[in-house]
């Protein structure tokens, strides 16, 4: 017998595929139409109507700063064409919908992290126990190199846009996982025995002390989610995820130092974007919460 | 009219706490237990009663067992031998709901770093107590302003705890403790981490707030400061290494320590200074009940007898004593104040006390 780790590995997934294919079938189906679905409401409106938007809401939760990178910044991803004196021009990288494409999905594989990994950091908060388990296995999603994720991802869900979700997502929920748990554990032991003192109930003491005591951790877990959410745009484009990673795709497999350079970019402005209005949701959060 | 009556308590953490009892029964040292066993005994067989309506002191130095002791009776820390009843039921045998309840309802708590919630408005902690239980918001929020007008904090209910100043935490934790109007009062070192004059007056303030209120409430206030364990206690106990080495008025601990360990504490206390009025009243007989009007001289239960000395030697009939309400609490005779205050006859300080109040008769 052949005791080797790799076929073991790929014996789990094929075992996985063949026992579980009803689960995955329903997995992919909604995570492939809420991805689409976000998809199609970002489009929704004309594209300088969400540049306005995206501005307004970051200048809202951060600062004037952010919200006119964000207009100059998103301005370029879009295109404009016009005449002057008779000659056709067109500026702009013409990205914006891939990028929102690109959006749909980190938003999309965000809300995955954050729907499992919120819990599953609750959990080992309440746990030493499964904070054990736990650890290690973050460790070992976030040191494997982000690619390996991809096959896994294509034999249970194909080609597409859901494996790539799923990829990011494997990639993406530790820090969110391990914020949460660290944000609870930090709550100061007196409020919590200020909390019980008072005759809270578990349900309670979790919603009313430790969850809002912790929230400026969590959503400091929760930016550095959506920046390795993104970061994974370019490898999950790899497996016909489409958005961003294409043109950087492209640019790579054909040597186009144009549109390698313009997809990279639109990924660095979209990153600023998502990580200033995150950062200043966190902030916003902490001033109001901040230890005692 | 035992409120709580605390029976063989122990707490023992992590070991073999069977063992630990034993060897510690045998005699063995909390150090040499540990040493032995791996066990730390917090508490040592704590037995005794609150009575209703006092304010029952346990004082000790720092790892005393304190605190434990308090966690102890509503049960934040779980006892490990021992039991707790408050009025006759045995709170050691609640399940969680019943705990929940009586949490809700009759104890709370005060905490030494104030344990309040920084996310929460000042009123919004104060209502804390009330939300949990149930109530509804305008309900609990009325009742959450009238308490904070109790302690002096009217036009603060929108501040951040973190917006104030340490004595003014403080009012917010006693607040939100007092809101739900329990008949205990659980105070862990309440006042230790304030500056010496805040702090007195703070003691100043629930020694008049216990006044005011009707029924007052019963309090177990833990501290590791003499002077206000003398200050504010009906009886103190004191603590040394988990175990009670005393429990008694302020007057018994002075007068006769149980042990070494107690004498040490007291030897160098101002007696003058620290025993009140209280100490040393008595009933009045009826015929001076009839005679002490409310404008004859009075002095406060909780004056220091070297304060109330002049106006009690001055008199030629026992003074009356009245609390801020104007109660009749009894009265102080001359002959009782002197023999309290030339007690251990010899200590200088005392003599001077006297002497300085004769000569203050005579002016
Ligand atoms: N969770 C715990 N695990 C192990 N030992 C503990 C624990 N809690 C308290 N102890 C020990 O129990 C003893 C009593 O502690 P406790 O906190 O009750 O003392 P205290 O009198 O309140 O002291 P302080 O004045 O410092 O607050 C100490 O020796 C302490 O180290
Ligand atoms: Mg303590």
């Amino acid at each position: 017998m052949d005791l080797n780790i790799g076929a073991a590995f790929e014996a789990l997934i094929d075992w996985l595929k063949t026992n579980f294919e009803g689960f995955f079938e329903v997995a992919a189906t909604a995570i492939g139409s809420t991805t689409e679905g976000l998809e199609d409401v970002l489009l929704l409106l004309p594209s300088w109507v969400m540049i306005l938007l995206f501005t307004a809401l970051a200048w809202w939760v951060a600062s004037r700063g952010v919200a006119l990178f964000t207009l100059v910044g998103m301005g370029l991803l879009d295109s404009y064409e016009f005449a002057l004196f008779g000659t056709e021009i067109a500026v702009g990288m013409g990205y914006w919908e891939i990028t929102m494409e690109t959006l749909a999905l980190i938003l999309s594989s965000t809300l995955l992290s954050l729907l499992i990994g919120i819990p599953l950091g609750i959990w080992a908060a309440k746990s030493d126990t499964v904070d054990a388990i736990i650890r290690p296995v973050l460790d070992f999603m976030q040191t494997m190199p982000a690619f390996v994720y991809l096959i896994p991802a294509v034999v249970l869900f194909g080609l597409g846009t859901v494996p790539g979700v799923i990829a990011t997502f494997i990639f993406a929920t530790p820090p969110c996982v391990r914020l949460t748990n660290l944000g609870i554990r930090q709550v100061s032991e007196e409020a919590i025995e200020a909390a019980q003192s008072f005759g809270s109930t578990p349900t309670q003491m979790l919603f009313k002390v430790e969850l809002p005591m912790a929230l400026p951790t969590i959503l400091a877990g929760i930016n550095q989610t959506v920046l390795l959410a993104l970061s994974m745009v370019v490898i999950a484009a790899l497996i016909g995820s489409g958005g961003l990673g294409d043109p950087v795709v492209q640019g790579i497999q054909q040597l186009q130092i144009a549109t390698g350079f313009e997809g990279g970019l639109a990924i660095v402005i979209l990153a600023i974007f998502l990580d200033r209005v995150t950062q200043a949701i966190g902030e916003r959060a902490g001033s109001t919460a901040q230890a005692a | 009219m035992a409120v709580i009556e605390v029976e063989g308590l122990w707490k023992i953490f992590g070991g073999d706490p069977e063992r630990a009892r034993e060897r510690a029964r045998e005699g063995v040292s909390k150090a040499e237990v540990k040493a032995e066993t791996g066990s730390v005994i917090a508490v040592n067989d704590a037995t005794f009663e609150v009575r209703e309506q006092e304010i029952f002191v346990v004082m000790g130095l720092s790892g005393s067992g304190k605190s434990t002791l308090l966690r102890c009776i509503n049960r934040l820390i779980e006892p490990t031998f021992g039991t707790v009843e408050v009025h006759g039921e045995d709170v050691t045998a609640y399940d969680d709901e019943q705990l929940r309840d009586i949490r809700r309802t009759k104890m709370s708590m005060v905490f030494q770093n104030f344990g309040l919630f920084p996310h929460r408005s000042v009123l919004g902690n104060v209502e804390y107590g009330l939300e949990v239980a149930g109530m509804s918001k305008s309900e609990r929020e009325e009742k959450a302003r009238r308490t904070l007008d109790l302690v002096g904090l009217e036009g603060y209910e929108e501040s951040r705890p973190s917006e104030l100043s340490g004595g003014m935490q403080q009012r917010v934790g006693l607040a939100r403790a007092l809101v739900n109007d329990p008949e205990i009062l659980l105070m862990d070192e309440a006042f230790s981490a304030l500056d010496p004059l805040i702090r007195d007056e703070m003691q100043n303030e629930l020694l008049q707030l216990q006044e005011m209120w009707d029924p007052a409430a019963t309090i177990l206030f833990i501290t590791h400061d003499l002077d206000e364990a003398l200050k504010m206690g009906d009886r103190i106990a004191i603590m040394k290494d988990g175990e009670l080495a005393q429990v008694g008025t302020p007057t018994e601990i002075l007068t006769n320590p149980a042990d070494e360990y107690v004498r040490s504490f007291v030897e160098n206390v101002n007696r003058t200074k620290v025993l009140q009025a209280r100490t040393v009243v008595r009933d009045p007989r009826d015929e001076e009940e009839a005679r002490l009007r409310t404008d004859s001289p009075s002095v406060h239960p909780r004056a220091p007898l070297a304060e109330i000395l002049p106006t009690v030697l001055k008199s030629d009939q026992p003074v009356a004593v009245r609390n801020g309400q104007g109660d009749l609490k009894g009265v102080v005779s001359r002959s009782a104040l002197m023999e309290e205050v030339t007690r251990n006859a010899g200590v200088d300080l005392e003599e001077e006390a006297v002497e300085e109040a004769v000569t203050a008769q005579a002016s």
